[in-house]
């Protein structure tokens, strides 16, 4: 189930180089919305739509969040959307993560994928850490808000400018060793999913990852949003936007 | 909706002359919690094989101006799965529903439109002409001889629904292969599948799309459509289905002066999942608006100079 409709931007703001924090007044579709779905934004004078993840879903106030980095044309047209304008978005799209009762989880973003981190956050707050990366200091971004939610916050940057230098994996093979959550979710590039993937398998921990890929429909019609998945041994291509875009990390195949 | 916009096509009545192009619309499942399908004429539903078929490794979509390349290459569940999971599901939907059907040969062809012909869809459309796949696809559809061939064989299989043929636009003169359809035994054409096109990413010297090349639709290809439309029109009896960018009710009333009597609505969906809908909407007040009757009155009424 799902909603398209022009909503009014009821706050805006740059929140790193490149990257904004809108917030969408749109009751139906916050209504619906789960942590780790996604929307599909039209950009002005683009024939396509950009998926985009939701960050964060305040039922109460009807209200999401998308946090977004400037990729190209597209997402610069989309970034000079201002508040009282309307945003054209088809929402909430795709499977969500899966939220354990009473669990500890262990939330990884890399760079832009950090965002949709904050929505399954919230949902065991206290007993989640969110280790997070950035290449520097100057694009880290939503740490006050999973602090606010009450996580744990490992922040780790490419050059040190910011929290631990290294990568995000290496920090979560260190809170594997030491205290192993139930689950762990993961967005990011292919590579540190990759990583975070064997992580979970070498320590026996469910985990789930949110991918990416091009896109037109968003809402499985089309077929074009391809990823290689692996199912009781049989090789297939599987749709981002309607089978994910949250994969069990065993039934990805990142070859 | 009023008769206003009732059509007959190859002797099937739709409702309206809006139908979603086949690989655009999949089964109409995800759609229905937006709207009705009952609301449209009819689905072209998603291409069909013997076998099912993964299709090409992605991505499979590249943004163009005013349009899009896709290379999904037919992946699809198979004739089995269509006739038996996806078929009776749509059938309750109160839509005309057109089976897209094609093969790697001749034969698989034949023997697709053999498991089809017993099933309750109003009528086949016959892809020769899809540009992702490397056997049969737009290799049917580009020589009069084979298109005829792949028709006739599918005519033979196929004696109790309308046929019509779907042609590629990637040919030196889509009215020849038009004719030797028609002469083969279709009931209706319809067109363009998409234009073969190709986008590079400068950075990495590599095609956006993994198959290297796709197919072109939306806006863009909307003028191209419309010629080739108007000029098989002019060289063939049987009814056309007109489409290729069509994204308005303007641009299907259009599509209709050229010479279609019903137009399949594509990759306008992906941009405005209402897109069929407001154009039936549109077409509706066209007509309330210009005292016309019936749609069917501005078919081919073009003027040319």
């Amino acid at each position: 189930m799902y909603k398209q409709g022009n909503y009014p931007i009821i706050a805006k703001r740059a929140i790193g180089r490149g990257v904004f924090d809108v917030t969408i007044h749109c009751p139906e579709v916050a209504e619906l919305a789960r942590a780790g779905q996604f929307a599909q934004v039209a950009a002005e004078g683009f024939f396509l739509r950009r998926p985009i993840s939701i960050c964060d879903i305040d039922k109460e106030r009807g209200t999401i969040r998308l946090v977004f980095e400037v990729r190209g044309k597209g997402t610069d047209k989309i970034s000079e959307l201002n508040v009282g304008q309307n945003i054209d978005i088809i929402a909430p799209l795709g499977n969500g993560f899966t939220c354990l009762e009473g669990a500890k989880a262990v939330c990884v973003g890399g760079g832009i994928g950090t965002p949709p981190m904050l929505g399954i956050a919230k949902c065991y707050g206290r007993d989640a850490e969110v280790i997070s990366g950035f290449r520097t200091a100057g694009i880290a971004i939503l740490q006050e808000d999973f602090a606010a939610a009450g996580c744990k916050t490992t922040l780790c940057t490419d050059d040190g400018t910011a929290g631990r230098k290294g990568f995000v994996t290496e920090a979560l093979k260190e809170r594997l060793q030491a205290d192993k959550p139930d689950i762990i979710y993961a967005c990011g590039p292919s590579v540190m999913l990759n990583g975070v993937a064997k992580l979970a398998k070498e320590y026996c921990v469910k985990c789930e990852v949110s991918l990416e890929q091009r896109m037109a429909c968003g809402v499985g019609a089309c077929l074009v949003c391809v990823c290689r998945t692996v199912k009781d041994g049989e090789s297939y291509l599987s749709h981002v936007c309607k089978d994910g875009p949250v994969f069990d990390s065993e039934e990805v195949d990142f070859t | 909706m009023s008769e206003r916009l009732i059509v007959n096509f190859c002797g099937v009545e739709f409702k309206n002359p809006v139908i979603p192009a086949s690989g655009t619309y999949g089964y109409g499942r995800e759609y229905e919690c937006l709207y009705p399908l009952s609301k449209l004429g009819g689905i072209s539903v998603k291409g069909t094989t013997l076998n099912p078929r993964q299709g090409n490794e992605g991505p499979r979509v590249a943004e163009t101006p005013s349009g899009m390349l896709n290379s999904v290459g037919l992946q699809n569940g198979g004739a089995k799965k269509f006739l038996e999971y996806e078929l009776p599901n749509l059938l309750t939907k109160d839509t005309r529903i057109i089976a897209n059907i094609a093969g790697a040969s001749v034969e698989e062809c034949a023997e697709l439109a053999s498991l089809i012909d017993p099933s309750q869809v109003d009528m086949v459309e016959l892809n020769i002409s899809c540009p992702n796949v490397k056997q049969g696809g737009a290799a049917f559809g580009t020589d009069c001889n084979v298109a005829a061939a792949v028709t006739a064989a599918v005519r033979k299989e196929l004696p109790h629904k309308p046929l019509m043929v779907k042609l590629s636009p990637n040919v030196t003169s889509i009215t020849d292969i038009a004719k030797s359809v028609e002469a083969a035994g279709a009931d209706a054409l319809s067109l363009i599948n998409t234009l073969l096109g190709m986008r590079i990413d400068i950075k990495t010297r590599r095609p956006i799309l993994h198959n290297n090349v796709g197919g072109l639709s939306g806006p863009a290809v909307f003028p191209v459509a419309v010629r080739m439309v108007w000029q098989v029109a002019n060289a063939v009896k049987i009814p056309i289905c007109g489409m290729g960018g069509i994204s308005t009710w303007e641009d299907a009333v259009e599509m209709m002066m050229a010479g279609a009597s019903t137009v399949q609505v594509g990759a306008a969906i992906f941009a405005d999942p209402y897109a069929p809908v407001k154009i039936v909407e549109g077409l509706e007040q066209y007509c309330i608006d210009n005292g016309i009757s019936n749609i069917s009155e501005i078919v081919g009424t073009v003027e040319p100079w």
